[in-house]
């Protein structure tokens, strides 16, 4: 654990807010984005199933290993297409 | 190791909060998510760097040194000591820091103005006396770029002061239409090393051999070249040709700027005789012109003096509207304009500000 001092003059929270959910994903781009690691895509399957049923439009992203950061013109995309991302962390 | 154990015994004496950061999070990568950056990657305020920064100065961690704009927080020696690490300063230079955010905070300064401004200027910093070679400032070869720490980190600590404990960031009350480079750091020391020239600070009234900060609410680095020229009267007049342009040809009485005068152009000026005075008059002289050849409307140019003085002669500043420095590499007969804020109109609510680096 790092402790840093903090150089403001502290008038905000400690803690960064979170961004708010969104009040409805009725008419958004979901993006789910596979980030490499094994199963990930079962996970997704699944999640773009699920999100299907409920009338929801869903696009697929991958980057091609999980050791790396996605490549820029995978994020480019992303930004240009989805209103907001699903990324999948499941072994 | 000796920092790490005073952090461990007397971390507790300072009053900042703290900021835990995961084990997995890379804190200067932290610091940027937080917004404690210009833009550049900043040192991150641990402890032990912080303690380490406080044994540079001799004044209490907890006292107040003001109210920084723009929404006038609380500024403790302990907050610029920490804005001092994110800067990357080193602990000799906390003495010329302070004594910059004292002169930065005197109200004829006007710092909530040079940032909230659309214009380019931000405070521009000029250290004299002893303890610019005692930190190691440049004075000499690339005195205005970058490479040399003190010059560097001094300048960026105090715009890190503004952004941090001021909450004066760019989009928010930091309104320029542009910016300058000069908003990340411009600060560099005056060249006093022939007897002929009277430094800067002596000139604005402190003793020979103090050490000070002059501020100027200004930005950089304009060139002036003149490498034909070989009188006084006519480098000055050459000089001339080039201040009347800060901001606009035919904007007068507005902006101050400051003329950092290079080796090789102040050999002119000391072979034959001048010095400062001669010079700072000759300067105001050259940018005195007919009224009429600055009239707003001119071909149809909308800028410019009104009908009412096309008779008289106008001149570009204010009698005390240049300061003239000293710095430089030896070779190049080059100099450099620093135009000032345009709000020098209110000559007497805006004035650069000298203040004693003290211990």
């Amino acid at each position: 654990m790092t402790w840093l001092r903090d150089p403001t003059a502290e008038t905000s929270a400690i803690k960064r807010p979170r961004t708010k959910p969104r009040a409805s994903l009725d008419d958004l781009t979901i993006g789910l984005f596979d980030i490499g690691k094994t199963r990930s895509d079962e996970f997704l399957d699944q999640l773009e199933k699920r999100l299907a049923e409920r009338g929801l439009k869903t696009r697929r992203y991958a980057k091609p290993t999980n050791a790396k950061v996605a490549p820029a013109a995978v994020i480019d995309q992303v930004v240009g297409e989805a209103d907001a991302v699903v990324i999948a962390l499941s072994d | 190791m000796a920092e790490r154990l005073e952090a461990k015994h007397k971390g507790g004496r300072l009053n900042a909060r703290k900021i835990e950061i995961a084990d997995h999070a890379d804190p200067i990568e932290a610091c940027f998510e937080r917004g404690w950056s210009d833009g550049l990657p900043v040192t991150p305020p641990t402890d032990e760097r912080v303690l380490a920064m406080l044994a540079g100065t001799t004044r209490a961690p907890d006292e107040v040194i003001g109210q920084i704009p723009p929404y006038l927080a609380p500024c403790t020696v302990e907050k610029a000591a920490i804005n001092a690490v994110l800067a990357g300063c080193r602990p000799e230079y906390m003495p010329v820091l302070i004594a910059a955010l004292e002169a930065a905070l005197e109200p004829v300064f006007t710092l909530h103005g040079v940032l909230a401004t659309t214009y380019f200027s931000s405070p521009v910093i000029i250290v004299n006396g002893p303890v610019a070679k005692r930190i190691g400032m440049n004075s000499g070869i690339n005195a205005l770029g970058q490479g040399n720490r003190a010059n560097a980190t001094i300048g960026r600590a105090l715009n890190l002061i503004v952004r941090n404990v001021g909450g004066g960031r760019p989009g928010e009350a930091d309104r320029a239409t542009l910016g300058a480079p000069s908003k990340f750091t411009l600060c560099f020391a005056e060249d006093e090393s022939d007897p002929d020239w009277e430094p800067l600070s002596v000139a604005r009234g402190f003793a020979a051999g103090a050490s000070t900060v002059t501020l100027f609410q200004g930005h950089g680095v304009e060139a002036f070249v003149d490498q034909k020229t070989r009188t006084p009267e006519g480098l000055s007049r050459s000089f001339g040709l080039s201040l009347v342009k800060i901001g606009h040809p035919r904007l007068v009485q507005s902006a101050r700027a400051v003329v950092v005068l290079s080796p090789e152009h102040w050999r002119i000026y000391k072979e034959a005789g001048w010095r400062r005075k001669d010079i700072e008059r000759a300067l105001y002289e050259a940018t005195i012109r007919p009224g009429a050849e600055i009239v707003a409307g001119l071909d149809g140019v909308g800028e410019g003096v009104p009908q009412a003085r096309a008779a008289e002669p106008v001149p570009k500043f204010h009698e005390d509207g240049l300061l003239v420095v000293r710095a430089g590499g030896a070779a190049g007969l080059f100099s450099a304009v620093l135009p000032g804020w345009l709000a020098g109109r209110n000559r007497t609510e805006l004035q650069p500000v000298t203040r004693e680096v003290r211990p």
